[in-house]
């Protein structure tokens, strides 16, 4: 039963009602980063879920960090979430 | 699964740097950033030692991250720039008066002197006030010839040398891909010059028309994100509340996708534009003249800025995007500038009349 640190920034906090900290607790073992993202897409964004998925995926544009480290280096959605990981979601999709 | 850094093999990498392939730890990545930056300042002779550099700022992750490392390569390499930011206040409520207080924060962050220019003080029209006007539709193509205009007069103000703005990779990419969806064939013709160096005008050196440089051109704009957030530098991160409807929207999207199955799909876009060639009729560098109106540099007698000022002046913002309505209000507008020219002309001849038969 992993616990977690779900980090939102560059906008996305607006999304969780302005929290860019979430701590949650996964059931089960073996939870894969996708169903992570499955359970922030229908439990905890309300609403304007587009600025975070598209479909089942996660926005293009929105960048992905597992411990500071680019999930690109760690399999992506098929990664196994461990006790007291951190991953970061931050949106780049905005002026600059 | 935890891979070891491609550069020094001892750390394990942090982020994948998607244009090269490459995976960096923290401490290389750094590297690897700043000398890209540093390499595209030298290879393409953006900046002189001792120039007066005006960053365009917004507080956005693109400018803060160009303030930042602009200072550390003029402290590393000696350059002598005299660095300042230059923002510019479009009047948008809730938007802009926030992310100046994080310019302001970058000012005292990086101790670099700041000037705002306002729409306001420049034009007698807010961002919020167009909008009031015109709708939503088309803000972006207002507010872009707007600020090209602001940052301008607010470099000479300071008297800077030359202007640096924060556009990347992803942004060139995607006006290629937004000239090209839109049929913009002068758009595009103009990014292929840019590109390839060809843009300036030898009429626009006379004119001492202020030098324009993207030294962040060439890093993905992944890349400006992630030294941001491993250097913890603070920006301001919400879109222009104007910008969900601007069509530019659909060409991020696109690239965004692209980029995703494909990372080299975004250098390989500005190779692509960099091998363009243009025939000698679009290649054929405008003329360029001075406003008849401001005194701005602009191909046209009236500059697009006057343009779109004096239709919105007239309740005409929306007719001002439109085709057939710029042409019908450019040629008012030049008609009625060239009438009040001829009575200003008139006035001074019979001035003069009237002085030497006194």
């Amino acid at each position: 039963m992993p616990k977690v640190e779900l980090q939102f920034s560059g906008g996305l906090e607006s999304l969780t009602g302005g929290n860019k900290v979430v701590k949650v607790n996964f059931s089960g073992e073996q939870v894969v980063l996708e169903k992570v993202i499955e359970w922030i897409r229908t439990s905890l964004i309300k609403e304007k879920h587009e600025y975070f998925v598209q479909g089942e995926h996660v926005r293009p544009g929105i960048l992905v960090l597992i411990n500071d480290v680019d999930w690109e280096l760690e399999g992506k959605t098929s990664y196994v979430i461990q006790e007291g990981d951190c991953i970061t979601f931050i949106s780049t999709l905005h002026g600059g | 699964m935890k891979r070891l850094c491609s550069h020094c093999e001892k750390a394990f990498a942090n982020i994948l740097v998607g244009r090269e392939d490459k995976y960096l730890c923290r401490c290389c990545f750094y590297e690897y950033f700043e000398d890209t930056v540093h390499q595209t300042i030298v290879e393409e002779c953006l900046l002189q030692p001792g120039e007066r550099v005006a960053i365009g700022a917004s507080g956005g992750k693109d400018s803060t991250v160009l303030a930042y490392v602009l200072k550390i390569l003029n402290e590393r390499y000696c350059y002598n720039w005299d660095l300042w930011l230059l923002s510019v206040d479009e009047g948008i409520h809730g938007y802009r008066d926030d992310s100046l207080r994080t310019v302001e924060q970058n000012r005292d962050d990086y101790k670099l002197p700041l000037y705002i220019v306002s729409y306001n003080e420049l034009y007698d029209w807010t961002m919020d006030q167009v909008v009031s006007q015109i709708g939503r539709k088309s803000n972006c193509t207002f507010c872009g010839v707007f600020r090209r205009q602001a940052l301008d007069r607010g470099a000479e103000k300071i008297q800077a040398n030359v202007l640096a703005t924060g556009h990347n990779a992803d942004d060139i990419a995607e006006t290629v891909l937004l000239n090209l969806l839109r049929g913009d064939h002068a758009r595009f013709s103009r990014s292929v010059m840019e590109e390839n160096g060809s843009y300036r005008t030898t009429d626009e050196s006379v004119f001492n028309k202020i030098r324009r440089v993207k030294p962040l051109k060439q890093v993905y704009e992944k890349e400006i994100v992630m030294y941001a957030y491993f250097k913890k530098l603070k920006y301001f991160a919400t879109e222009c509340i104007y910008a969900p409807f601007a069509y530019r929207g659909h060409a991020r999207e696109y690239l965004k996708s692209l980029e995703r199955m494909r990372p080299h799909s975004i250098s390989d876009i500005l190779y692509s534009l960099s091998c363009i060639s243009l025939n000698k009729e679009e290649s054929k560098t405008r003329v360029a003249q001075q406003c008849i109106r401001c005194g701005s540099i602009s191909s046209q007698t009236i500059c697009k800025a006057c343009q779109f000022k004096t239709s919105l002046d007239r309740g005409q913002g929306v007719l001002a995007v439109k085709r057939s309505g710029m042409c019908s209000l450019s040629k008012q507008t030049t008609q009625c500038c060239s009438e009040s020219a001829e009575r200003v002309s008139q006035y001074e001849a019979d001035s003069n009349d009237a002085a030497s038969s006194s």
